[in-house]
């Protein structure tokens, strides 16, 4: 395997899932599955000992923050949560000034969210920190897409030949391009399926297929991925409604009889029920893996934290 | 009473054809003529071999000055206009305050004029404060200087407004320059619309912006009778309108800038915020596009298009970063590049940055007739250099740095004074 992730600057960052091959990607999701036993026994508690994390979310999120968090105390790791609202950030502090600050503070990895495409990328230049991107405005959100990885695989054995449909708003979605790009990569057929304003502009040539018909879209399918509709991009030139949306998009236990019988179902959270989907689909633990990518998603973070410092620990 | 004696050149004039060697006579600051002889008492300066011609004509720059004197002042716009070859440009009005006061244009050409490096001719605003509502005062805007009308990188962007404003002009015998770009279909955008912008999950802005405002301005162009002409024109479909428009006789000119023949939507790959223009780099497919509207004529002159920016409005994720690039410094250099390719003869090139648009304004300057100003750029067409931000003389920002170039300035004369090199 090559190094883990993307070099920038003098180390090497986790930014996105473009760029990651199969045995990367296979090999993050192999390391997350031994880090869900070990959770489940208690963990281990020093891998990350005398390491300092920084957790600096530039938009609010509660799950993927917390998520980080615990991922990097099970590895023993001590954390610092940055909020912006009331710092220098919010005085007016560019990004990379933040940078020079972070790095003055020699910390050792830096998990980011920031509501513009590339910030990750910007900061990964100039920090000698291993930076995560925890998602950059529409671009990506990589550990989402691994997260959800894991889940398909510990349910449908593999990542190969599957069909994938990802539903909603593909357009302002980084979960959507993170697995967009790590499905296709591993061998899956991914679908997406969306009203036509909600679907970005040369997206088949990532090497998907594209719906508008969520009915046809769902047919067959293996796994169908819901997208959060956020409520801003309603009413406002994209979307008419809610009720509309949810007549043609949302997803219901009728729609989703489409899909194969033992289809998962999948959302990043957090729902809007009864915007994008039916609490009835959300609930039905028959189909629905949304609880259970939240597990996963602490097991995927703590194997990302590992194989990104194993070459500062001296461990490579 | 001083005279020059150029010799050892391949001198080139597109305006009269002329090209080959010769000795060009200056006497006074200006023009006396092409001979075969060394007049006596000439001062002799030896070109060895490098290619003579008009200083260059660029009738699109941008200006900081007054206003962002931090990005570029206007000292620092003629160091770049002298080190580029370039001695006479047309300057935009989207300066703050606007240049929509005929002492404003006032002010900018008369304070240029003091560095006597370039002949600053600002295009006044064509509505006021650049707002796109009100007309500006065009004929006191004239009568202070100005020779062009537009809102700089705004587009005009109300149909009734810009027939007033192209009627209005024709009265004046002025041209409207349009920044060709449908602003409600380009809000938000940060790079041309398709799949890279996706990838990098960019917000888009299609080719079809820039097609909608030129195919409304032609119409507008044609009711009134005005003449419309399109600034940086960067894709297949409004290049193909402007075609048509020409041959059934519309008043129409534009032109485009060396990015748009030269680089193309890859440029931003690495969210290379340099690359960050307005209009945005296009597809390759249009970028080919301009380099054969080059050479059929369609369009009528190459400019720089020189937007400096600083590096606190560079160094910024891409969406929120400033858009354009610096450009007068490697003008020059980058059109070479379309000669050394075939796509253009050297005198067809030339043309493009000298007559043509000086053409286009009505102005005596961009040739080596007798009693032309003695405006001259020296340059050899094959030397190699390779752009560095850090080793241009004004405003860093370029889209081309890091690329490696062949043809370099030697040296730039402004009325008979070597003003660089």
């Amino acid at each position: 395997m090559n190094g883990f992730g993307q070099m920038a600057g003098r180390r090497r960052h986790l930014l996105g899932i473009a760029g990651l091959d199969p045995a990367q990607i296979r090999a993050v999701l192999d390391l997350a599955e031994t880090y869900i036993s070990l959770n489940r026994k208690g963990g281990p508690r020093d891998v990350l000992r005398g390491r300092t994390l920084v957790n600096l979310f530039f938009e609010n999120s509660t799950r993927t923050r917390t998520s980080f968090e615990l991922a990097g105390k099970r590895l023993g790791a001590d954390i610092v949560n940055m909020s912006t609202s009331g710092s220098s950030v919010a005085k007016g502090e560019t990004l990379l000034d933040t940078a020079m600050t972070l790095n003055a503070m020699h910390i050792d990895v830096l998990v980011v969210r920031h509501d513009q495409s590339g910030a990750a990328a910007l900061l990964a230049q100039k920090l000698d920190a291993a930076v995560i991107n925890a998602g950059d405005g529409t671009h990506e959100h990589p550990t989402q897409a691994l997260l959800d990885a894991v889940t398909i695989r510990r349910h449908k054995g593999t990542l190969e030949n599957l069909t994938v449909a990802i539903c909603g708003d593909v357009l302002h979605s980084r979960v959507a391009r993170s697995n967009i790009l790590l499905l296709t990569t591993m061998g899956s057929r991914v679908r997406i399926i969306a009203p036509p304003t909600l679907i970005p502009a040369g997206v088949a040539a990532l090497g998907v297929e594209v719906f508008t018909d969520m009915d046809a879209g769902l047919e067959g399918a293996d796994i169908v991925m819901m997208l959060r509709l956020q409520k801003e991009r309603m009413g406002r030139a994209f979307v008419p409604s809610a009720r509309e949306y949810f007549r043609f998009y949302g997803l219901d236990a009728a729609k989703l009889a489409r899909a194969k019988p033992d289809a998962l179902v999948m959302h990043p959270g957090p729902m809007n029920r009864g915007v994008e989907i039916a609490s009835a689909v959300a609930d039905d633990l028959q189909h629905s893996v949304i609880q259970e990518q939240v597990e996963m998603g602490v097991a995927v973070r703590m194997a990302v934290l590992d194989l990104l410092t194993r070459e500062a620990r001296g461990n490579a | 009473m001083t005279t020059l004696a150029f010799t050892g050149a391949r001198i080139v004039d597109p305006a009269s054809g002329h090209d080959g060697p010769g000795v060009l006579v200056v006497r006074d600051g200006v023009i006396e003529g092409i001979r075969s002889d060394v007049p006596s008492g000439a001062e002799r300066i030896a070109c060895d071999g490098a290619v003579l011609a008009p200083g260059l004509v660029d009738i699109r720059v941008g200006l900081r000055e007054p206003g962002e004197e931090h990005k570029e002042s206007l000292a620092g716009l003629a160091a770049s206009a002298a080190a580029g070859g370039v001695t006479t440009l047309m300057a935009l009005p989207d300066t703050d305050p606007p240049l929509d006061e005929p002492a404003l244009v006032q002010f900018v050409a008369r304070r240029a004029a003091a560095f006597g490096s370039v002949t600053v001719l600002p295009c006044a605003a064509a509505t006021k404060g650049c707002a796109g509502r009100e007309l500006a005062e065009m004929g006191l805007l004239k009568e202070a200087g100005a020779v062009a009308f537009g809102d700089g990188r705004r587009a005009i962007a109300e149909a009734r407004t810009m027939r007033l404003a192209l009627a209005y002009a024709r009265g004046f015998g002025a041209m409207i320059v349009q920044h060709p770009e449908e602003p409600s279909l380009a809000s938000g955008g940060a790079m041309n619309e398709g799949e890279l912008a996706t990838r990098l999950g960019l917000p888009g802005i299609p080719a079809a912006a820039e097609a909608l405002m030129v195919a409304r301005d032609l119409r507008l162009a044609e009711l009134t009778g005005g003449h419309i002409h399109f600034g940086h024109v960067s894709t297949a479909e409004a290049i193909g309108l402007i075609r048509q428009a020409k041959a059934r006789g519309v008043r129409v000119s534009c032109d485009t800038a060396p990015p748009y023949f030269d680089l193309n939507e890859t440029a931003v790959g690495g969210w290379r915020t340099y690359a960050k223009l307005s209009p945005p780099l296009r597809a390759e497919e249009d970028r080919q596009a301009v380099v054969a509207a080059l050479a059929d004529g369609t369009i009528d002159a190459i400019a720089s298009d020189h937007q400096p920016q600083d590096t606190d409005a560079k160094r910024l994720p891409f969406a929120q970063a400033e858009p354009g690039g610096a450009g007068l410094e490697t003008l020059l250099s980058v059109t070479l590049g379309l000669v050394h390719g075939g796509a253009l003869t050297l005198p067809a090139a030339l043309a493009l940055l000298t007559c043509r648009p000086a053409d286009l304004l009505g102005l005596p300057v961009g040739r080596l007739s007798p009693g032309a100003p003695a405006d001259l750029v020296l340059f050899d067409p094959d030397r190699a250099w390779q752009v560095r931000e850090e080793s241009l003389v004004g405003a860093r920002n370029s889209p081309f740095d890091g690329r490696p170039m062949q043809g370099r300035v030697l040296g730039t004369w402004k009325a008979g004074v070597r003003v660089f090199g």
